[in-house]
């Protein structure tokens, strides 16, 4: 017994000793910690799917390259759903247990807004990937984003409806955070930008048929278009039965529904359907000389190639964020917190998916109106309207 | 009757033949087991689900569909096998966690062996919808609510005329006579899982071209069916289906003519009206208290 | 009679301990952040047992009464700048008034029923919650005023895990009061046979109607606590799955047993973090957990263990 016990310890002991030397050798080169919480399962799980993947793809990416001042990346990450409480929580193990460096994620406006007073209290650096402008404005000193506001989303549809000379607009939104906020934009704006507001409709959670709404928009006084602020199934239910009545008014639909999946959804029936995106859907449409191109083309070949599934303008979202920090971290030298927080804010002419972000001291989300596109669903395909 | 009417009523038999074919595989298992099956949308979600990845694998669409539908019929007999049988006995409470778990389970598995993205099937016969008096009515539509139509007489004709049918009748009047006549219970809770789940398959394939299909697709469609069951009076599949079409057309005039925003409370609020004042569902059998 | 009592003050201490010591076990606030959340969820479940353990009626709405509360405190600190406690009285006053409307024909029904009407007045609730925006902020939800207590503002994990821990304790001892008063014994024996109370001239339905109100009260005061605490609040915590929530962790923690609701509160609140390791498969690992839990301990693990240890002679 004894002898066994000696083998043992002595079989150890080199072992140990190995494991000492390797807690040495990683101190000197501590994998960057980046920690994300995502809406990967639940209602949003179109945004935080994509963002997951692309995540995953460019940390791989970016460690098979050598990773980030000669250390490798770690993404942590977290499936927070749509919940504010899981994500506070998943922010706390975040910052005090697992202690990542950063925080980029939060897929969504209600799970990023529900942290911010943590990441504001811990001092960390948070880039956000929740759609309203609410997350960065009025300013946060620790809080960024990356994805345009659904108020810049409305503003460039109503432009396009003016042009049009169409003014008497239907709003049907969904039940969602990101409907109501783009509806409550739809709103507001309506006023400033000289529209008028003629039917506002809703749709409850998982419907599967919005006629007798859509009805209501068609026979609306004076109606001229039909704007949709919602996103996922409900995307394409609205287009067949907007379809179905023979609705002749001009048909848009918010950034919400910018992914090939509407299209193949509606089954025809999306054709015509004008919506707001970021450059990344029609990246082979821009102009050579448009700086975005590359970066755009880019990202979509990679995770095309990796998924083996059409890009969404979400996944673009988190490449963002991710490329924005990482790019912070390299600029810092180190992963001081504040000092990582302070290069973000210094991002400037970074050519990501979403646009060319110019970050300020007033200004963390850095994006304006250009990088945002209208397209038009053509012949089964986006159609960049110039 | 203005068009205008006829189009919510389009509407509403359309969503309520949905939820009747949701509520009639609720009432199936009640029937046998006393057991509400929270999973009873996951079915749905299986046949919408696996017919549209097979066919996206290659596999021609009718073989597709009966592949999908036998999944659906398998997997309803493992959960009965594996999850309700196992738990015999259980309080009321018990079942319905266990069928929660069973219903999370599913979904779970669907984000794994699927995805999480939506997803559609063409048309059966083609988008250009029917008109009727100035209201229009997609062919997918009378698609559904022909599969109704079958699912009631065929059901009819089961629970009526076969030896099994009659059987699974007799069983939900009263469980220990029918064991005394010979009938193998244990058998009929099987069968009534699955048929419930042929018949989610069925009704989830049908609707994937009008509201897609997703993993999650079947949380709100369960939820709407157990209250068309509810409303009609559990255990008796005739009431679920009727319960359905008036869940299905109340929702669509509220939408139509009241407030769109409150449009999904209007089932719940029907079922509290009809349990505070016909406790067993309109056309239910009284749930009598054993001492 | 003199067993229970001995029982129930040594249960009662141990849970006193168990609360003391805990803290020398946590190191860092997301720690105390789940013992936190473990401490409001039992509030919620100790109240929740007393209806489906002792009154034997299921609620699958109880989240509706959580929620409520929560959004009460928040709206009417944050819009109307009442004081903190106000707020939290008078969200409970809410609660009680509608949960006592509510009571009287929602009990009249039985099994299946029961939990249909009980679900559907929680489902109607979640939606208001979500649909009046400019009131509750919809699903993206609103930020929460700090809690204060007579011009005090408690600040940080630590000292909210004491206020927690202290409600807990009181709502242990309410709650064990309640199981021994003559309503308690009222209660089992309508657990036991609601007919055969009946006969014996109890007035089933009022006690039924007593012990509806007080779970509700409960959930809404363990809700206030919630708003302030996490600082956010979002209409999830009012919908079917929180309120399914609930009822998992009365019943995996043992029907019928107070200190079995704290414990089952305890173990779904940290399941999520552990089951977190399982990324894809999370949900499925949630789904067969519930069943497996469900159908080997039918009566939850604070019985069955007990079970096993009286069996083993030790």
């Amino acid at each position: 017994m004894t002898t066994l016990f000696a083998k043992n310890i002595k079989r150890l002991i080199p072992v140990i000793a190995a494991l000492g030397m390797t807690a040495g050798v990683a101190g000197a080169a501590e994998p960057i910690k980046i920690g994300t919480f995502l809406a990967v399962t639940g209602p949003a799980s179109f945004l935080g799917d994509p963002e997951l993947k692309t995540l995953q793809l460019y940390v791989d990416k970016i460690n098979s390259d050598g990773g980030v001042l000669g250390r490798k990346l770690e993404l942590v990450h977290y499936d927070a759903q749509h919940k504010a409480k899981s994500a506070i929580t998943f922010v706390k193990r975040l910052i005090n247990q697992d202690k990542v460096d950063i925080i980029i994620g939060g897929s969504t406006t209600g799970t990023t807004m529900a942290v911010i007073k943590l990441v504001e209290r811990a001092e960390i650096p948070f880039i956000s990937f929740g759609g309203a402008g609410v997350i960065t404005d009025p300013l946060k000193k620790w809080v960024f984003k990356t994805p345009h506001t659904d108020k810049l989303a409305v503003q460039k549809i109503y432009s396009d409806m003016k042009k049009r000379g169409l003014t008497k607009v239907g709003v049907i939104s969904g039940a969602g955070g990101f409907d109501k906020s783009c509806r409550k934009n739809a709103q507001t704006l309506a006023g400033t930008m000289g529209m008028t507001i003629v039917a506002d409709e809703s749709y409850g959670k998982g419907d599967t048929d919005v006629t007798p709404q859509l009805t209501k928009i068609k026979n609306a006084k004076g109606i001229q278009a039909m704007l949709f602020c919602g996103f996922g199934a409900s995307s394409s239910i609205v287009a067949k039965n907007f379809k179905q009545l023979g609705m002749k008014i001009a048909h848009y639909h918010s950034h919400g529904s910018a992914s090939a999946k509407f299209i193949k959804g509606s089954d025809g029936a999306a054709e015509g359907v004008r919506l707001p995106a970021a450059a990344l859907l029609v990246a082979e449409q821009l102009d050579d000389s448009n700086p975005q191109k590359a970066a755009t083309m880019a990202y979509r070949k990679a995770y095309m190639a990796k998924y083996n599934e059409p890009i969404s303008t979400f996944g673009g979202h988190a490449y963002d964020g991710l490329m924005i920090a990482v790019n912070a971290i390299k600029r810092a030298g180190s992963t001081d917190k504040a000092k990582v927080r302070d290069e973000i804010e210094k991002t400037s002419n970074f050519i990501g998916v979403d646009g060319i972000f110019t970050m300020s001291a007033t200004d963390h989300l850095g994006l304006d109106e250009k990088s945002f596109v209208m397209v038009e669903v053509k012949n089964g395909t986006w159609k960049l309207l110039k | 009757m203005s068009a205008q009417f006829l189009q919510f009523l389009f509407s509403g038999i359309t969503v309520g033949a949905i939820y009747a074919l949701v509520g009639v595989g609720f009432s199936v298992i009640y029937n046998s087991s006393n057991v509400i099956n929270f999973a009873q949308g996951e079915f749905v979600m299986i046949g919408g689900m696996a017919t549209v990845f097979l066919s996206a694998a290659g596999v021609p669409l009718p073989l597709a569909i009966i592949l999908a539908v036998l999944a659906a019929v398998i997997i309803g007999y493992l959960v009965e096998k594996l999850a309700i049988e196992p738990a015999k006995g259980s309080s009321v409470v018990n079942l319905i966690i266990i069928t929660i778990g069973v219903s999370i389970f599913l979904r779970g598995l669907a984000q794994v062996v699927f995805d999480r993205n939506f997803h559609s099937l063409k048309a059966f016969s083609g988008t250009e919808p029917i008109q009727i008096a100035g209201a229009s009515i997609t062919t997918q539509s009378l698609w559904v609510i022909g599969g109704l139509v079958i699912a009631t007489l065929v059901l009819g004709w089961f629970f009526n005329r076969t030896l099994t049918g009659k059987a699974m009748l007799a069983t939900s009047y009263n469980k220990d006579a029918a064991k005394l006549v010979g009938i193998n219970t244990g058998r009929i809770l099987q069968l009534s899982f699955m048929i419930a789940a042929f018949l989610g398959a069925v009704s989830g394939i049908l609707i994937a071209p009008i509201a897609l299909t997703y993993a999650n697709v079947g949380v709100m469609l369960g939820l709407k069916g157990f209250c068309a069951a509810m409303v009609g009076g559990l255990g008796n599949p005739m009431a679920a289906i009727a319960g359905g079409l008036l869940v299905g057309v109340a929702e669509a005039l509220t939408a139509g003519y009241l407030s769109s925003a409150y449009k999904d409370a209007v089932a719940f609020i029907i079922i509290l009206l009809v349990l505070f004042f016909m406790p067993s569902g309109l056309f239910g059998r009284k749930e009598v208290d054993k001492v | 009679m003199n067993n229970f009592l001995q029982a129930r003050r040594a249960g009662l201490l141990m849970l006193a301990l168990s609360m003391a010591v805990l803290p020398l076990l946590m190191v860092n606030s997301f720690h105390y952040d789940i013992a936190i959340m473990i401490g409001i969820n039992a509030i919620v479940c100790v109240g929740l047992n007393l209806l489906i353990g002792y009154a034997g009626q299921v609620s699958l709405g109880h989240a509706g009464f959580f929620a409520l509360g929560a959004y009460a405190s928040t709206i009417l600190t944050d819009s109307y700048g009442w004081p903190s406690i106000v707020a939290m009285l008078a969200g409970a006053l809410l609660v009680g008034v509608l949960s006592f409307i509510v009571a009287r024909p929602i009990l009249r029904l039985k099994g299946h029923y029961l939990a249909m009407g009980t679900l559907g007045m929680g489902i109607i609730i979640s939606i208001i919650l979500n649909q009046e925006v400019d009131l509750t902020g919809g699903p993206d939800g609103m930020p929460v005023p700090s809690f204060v207590i007579f011009g005090w503002e408690p600040y940080g994990n630590q000292v909210w895990y004491w206020i927690v821990a202290i409600a807990l304790f009181i709502s242990v001892v309410v709650a064990l009061n309640i199981v021994e008063s003559p309503i308690g014994r009222a209660l089992r024996s309508l657990h036991g046979s609601e007919l055969a109370a009946g006969t014996m001239g109890v007035d089933t339905l009022r006690f039924k109607v007593l012990i509806f109100v007080v779970s509700a009260v409960m959930a809404s005061l363990a809700g206030s606590l919630f708003a302030h605490y996490s600082g956010f609040l979002t209409p999830t915590e009012g919908d079917f799955f929180r309120s399914i929530e609930f009822v998992t962790m009365v019943v995996l923690g043992g029907m019928a047993s107070t200190f079995g609701a704290v414990i089952g509160a305890a173990i779904l609140t940290i399941l999520p973090q552990i089951l977190a390791a399982f990324h894809d498969y999370e949900m499925m690992m949630h789904g067969l957990v519930l069943m497996g839990i469900m159908i080997f301990m039918r009566k939850g693990l604070v019985p069955t263990i007990s079970g096993w240890l009286r069996r083993k002679p030790s």
